[in-house]
């Protein structure tokens, strides 16, 4: 168990290397920041000065081993853009996008997974093909229309629910949440529907086709033959064994959703990383893209180390491996 | 707005229409972008300089003609040419009630001219300052110079007490990893205070009743919202969540203006955009052979081979101004004498070229941003069409403002696209300085293309020092007017300016788009 840690640790610690390194070299097609950073009438000697002060002058090697020190320091540096440490930059943003996140999760997860076991129960239903037809429509819109579109008619036409923003947030701590406030919530709509619409198809269809594949099991077939009550086989017997991989791919998701809601939280102003993201692409803000990229890559590792050992943990048979 | 739990639960309690008072007059608008940081000297951006001014004071301010006028300073005199006087308001207090005296000053101008300001340079000629009593205090600048008026329109003032207690005496500096407390919070003297500040959410400003000037304004409380996307930007404003937006994205104009309750102001602003050439021995587009853009022929030639007419109907919607120079006419140095553009005359043209020695034309290349001037992209592309008609083959090449302005900084060009605003000093002086003289480290700042005119540096020179206004401003018109003649720079237009508003929020527009709440009123 121990070797197997370390090994991952290990591997780990090399991806987040490799990770790294590729975003240095992005950066040096993503234009430097000095132009955002000087007046317009900036002589040269104010634009080298700066150039200077940043660092950009040195080799990109150079450049990246100060960066590299920096991240094994734990200093990521300060963002040129919102001029604050970068850390707790990323840090305030967390709130915003995990929330998010979490509604969007909860909601794909209560309605993906009834819907899919309907459909797998009542495959020929009117109500089944009319949901396996409208989950394609959510899975084939790209996010931003998706989101325009719940604007254009819940804000712009019917004035229900604000088209941007958090609403009013109450602070608990360092955590400021739109969980306690009318306008917060109100606020939580909208983009969780957008971001949970391509996990709640993923989730459903995949709950489809497991309860499928395991109601022509034998054993669920011989659990009809004993007379064992509908309700006890459906709900006991067949869906838990069919959720299965749904967790697994659950919490693969929830990764992708808090690297990934960029789109998201752009067309919304949701203030999360996501956002934080797309500006500093335009900026460019070097250190919070290099900062983002790492925790995102040691988002993912995390994600896989801990799916890894939980499966050691389900399966005996992998331990050995 | 940021509510602790009890004030919620308090307010749950009382079930509350009291927490808004009904006659309470809020403007709330939107911009694409969030403010910088709150700190005057930890930027250099104009946008952030203008939300800056709701909450700051500068010395002098402009007026609603955007003329010079007194601010916290009353008044001012040239004791000698190194040396200026001024008497500073009394009675005034920043916001959080210290009241406002020479020591501000003195501490607000070492500020601006530490070595760690961000913006240090736009106070460039100032190397010190005295007090000489409570409300007098004495600038000491390098040498004479005519524009330090027009640079303290933008210096805003702050508390020496208050920057003392939380420890920003100093600049933040994102370059140098600096941040003050200065950075999220603000304390002025101006017509609105920073009630509070969230970054990429929004700004709430509320009137500073105790406000020295007489308010213009008939508003309790602004509220400034960034919201990057722009349909989303402008469907915030057509549900009705803001009252205005700045800018409006240019497809959606047409139809904000035809919606009931909605109306779109759009006027030219000081923004000239206009085309650079490059001046080395050869271009990148054909190595090897002698530049052809030297020849003032050539210039005039690919001058008068554009349509400024269709560029100004079609590309900007007929919202553009058309100029023969490079500043717009709320700039001083600015000539309606010298602003008249050649001719679009292609057969003209073509007997330009072939007198040059290029009847077949040339090759050469053409860079444009595609994010950060109005049309820039389509611009580009209409004129290599035009210019193609006289033979001229121009490689168009677009790419984002972020790797494209590093480009322009080291000349890998052969022309390209360019906006100059002339801000903040709103004075002829800085494209001269920037543009137009020669690159020596001193001025020429932006001319990376080898344009050296020894004429126009002589007049850059004579104007960076000459205190006589009348004799300075025709040092900056025989520069524009050499300019012209000589087509080393090929103006465009000035671009428009476009908001969108309700049509209850009467907010007048300024040229150098800054947003001035304390000018707005709200009917109801």
């Amino acid at each position: 168990m121990i070797r197997l840690l370390s090994v991952r640790l290990l591997q780990a610690i090399l991806v987040m290397v490799a990770v790294t390194a590729i975003a240095f070299v992005m950066f040096r097609f993503v234009g430097d920041p000095v132009a955002s950073m000087v007046r317009e009438g900036a002589t040269q000697a104010e634009k080298d000065a700066v150039r200077v002060a940043l660092g950009l002058d040195k080799p990109v090697l150079a450049q990246f081993v100060n960066f590299l020190g920096q991240v094994v320091t734990g200093d990521l540096g300060t963002s040129y853009r919102y001029q604050q440490p970068v850390t707790s930059l990323l840090l305030s943003r967390l709130p915003a996008t995990l929330e998010l996140v979490i509604v969007a999760t909860v909601l794909a997860l209560s309605l993906g997974i009834p819907l899919g076991v309907l459909c797998a129960l009542k495959p020929h239903a009117f109500f089944s093909r009319l949901t396996q037809s409208a989950t394609l429509v959510g899975i084939s819109m790209p996010t931003f229309v998706t989101g325009l579109l719940l604007i254009l008619i819940f804000a712009v036409n019917l004035r229900w629910l604000p088209s941007s923003g958090r609403g009013d947030l109450v602070d608990i701590g360092l955590w400021q949440t739109g969980f306690l406030s009318l306008s917060g919530l109100k606020s939580l709509i909208l983009p969780s529907i957008t971001l949970a619409l391509f996990q709640l198809t993923l989730i459903m269809r995949l709950v489809r086709s497991e309860m499928i594949d395991v109601l022509s099991s034998d054993y669920i077939r011989f659990a009809f033959a004993r007379g064992l009550p509908r309700t006890y086989i459906y709900g006991q017997l067949a869906l838990r064994n069919a959720l299965m991989p749904v967790v697994t791919v659950t919490g693969l998701q929830i990764g992708q959703l808090i690297a990934f809601a960029i789109v998201t939280e752009t067309v919304f102003q949701w203030p999360g990383m996501g956002l934080l993201f797309t500006n500093a692409v335009g900026y460019p803000d070097v250190p919070v893209l290099a900062a983002y990229l790492l925790f995102v890559g040691f988002l993912f590792v995390m994600i896989n180390m801990i799916v890894d050992i939980l499966y050691t943990f389900i399966d005996p048979r992998l331990r050995t491996r | 707005m940021k509510t602790s739990i009890k004030t919620l639960l308090a307010g749950l309690a009382l079930l509350t229409p009291l927490s808004a008072p009904a006659f309470a007059e809020t403007l709330r608008w939107a911009s694409s972008g969030d403010v910088i940081s709150y700190d005057p000297n930890a930027q250099v951006d104009s946008f952030t300089q203008s939300v800056h001014h709701m909450v700051f004071d500068p010395l002098v301010r402009r007026n609603k003609d955007l003329k010079l006028e007194p601010a916290l300073a009353t008044s001012w005199e040239v004791i000698e040419p190194k040396r200026w006087r001024f008497k500073l308001r009394q009675g005034v207090k920043f916001h959080e009630g210290q009241p406002f005296n020479a020591d501000d000053v003195v501490a607000t101008i070492q500020r601006q001219i530490d070595p760690g300001a961000r913006n240090r340079e736009n106070l460039s000629t100032v190397v010190g300052v005295e007090k000489v009593d409570d409300y007098t205090v004495d600038l000491i600048l390098r040498g004479p110079y005519p524009l330090l008026l027009n640079d303290l329109a933008a210096i805003y003032i702050m508390s020496k007490p208050w920057m003392e207690e939380h420890d920003a005496l100093k600049p933040g500096n994102a370059s140098t990893g600096v941040v003050t407390y200065a950075s999220n919070h603000a304390n002025g003297t101006g017509a609105f205070k920073l009630k509070s500040y969230e970054p990429d959410s929004r700004s709430v400003f509320e009137v500073n009743k105790e406000w020295w000037d007489k308010p213009q304004h008939n508003l309790d409380e602004v509220e400034f919202r960034p919201i990057a996307s722009d349909a989303t930007r402008v469907a915030a404003l057509m549900s009705g969540e803001v009252d205005m937006i700045a800018p409006v994205p240019l497809q959606d104009i047409d139809r904000i203006a035809a919606t009931d309750g909605l109306k779109v102001v759009e006027n030219p602003s000081l923004r000239t955009i206009f085309f650079v050439f490059s001046y080395r021995p050869e271009l990148h587009a054909t190595p090897g052979q002698p530049n052809p853009l030297r020849d003032v022929r050539v210039r005039q030639a690919l001058w008068q081979a554009i349509d400024t007419n269709t560029i100004q109907k079609r590309l900007m919607r007929g919202k553009s101004r058309t100029a023969g120079m490079l500043v717009a006419p709320a700039v001083t140095g600015y000539d309606e004498d010298i602003d008249v553009p050649l001719p679009y005359d292609v057969a003209k043209a073509k007997a330009l070229l072939a007198e040059a020695g290029y009847p077949d034309g040339f090759k050469t290349g053409l860079a444009c941003p595609n994010d950060r001037y109005i049309a820039d992209e389509q611009i580009c592309l209409a004129v290599a069409s035009m210019w193609a008609q006289i033979g001229v083959q121009a490689n168009v090449s677009v790419e984002s403002k972020t790797t494209y302005f590093p480009r322009t900084d080291k000349g890998e060009f052969d022309i390209y696209l360019l906006g100059w605003a002339s801000l903040p000093p709103m004075d002829g002086f800085s494209p001269l300085q920037a543009l137009l003289a020669t690159n020596d480290g001193t001025f020429g700042g932006s001319n990376a293309d080898g344009l050296s005119n020894p004429e126009i540096d002589k007049l850059a020179y004579a104007a960076s020092t000459e205190l006589d206004e009348a004799k300075r401003i025709e040092d900056l018109k025989q520069a524009f007017r050499i300019t012209h003649d000589e087509v080393l720079y090929l103006p465009l237009h000035q671009q428009p300016v476009a908001w969108a508003m309700s049509s209850k929020v009467d907010m007048p527009q300024f040229p150098d788009e800054y947003v001035r709440p304390w000018f707005a009123q709200i009917r109801k």
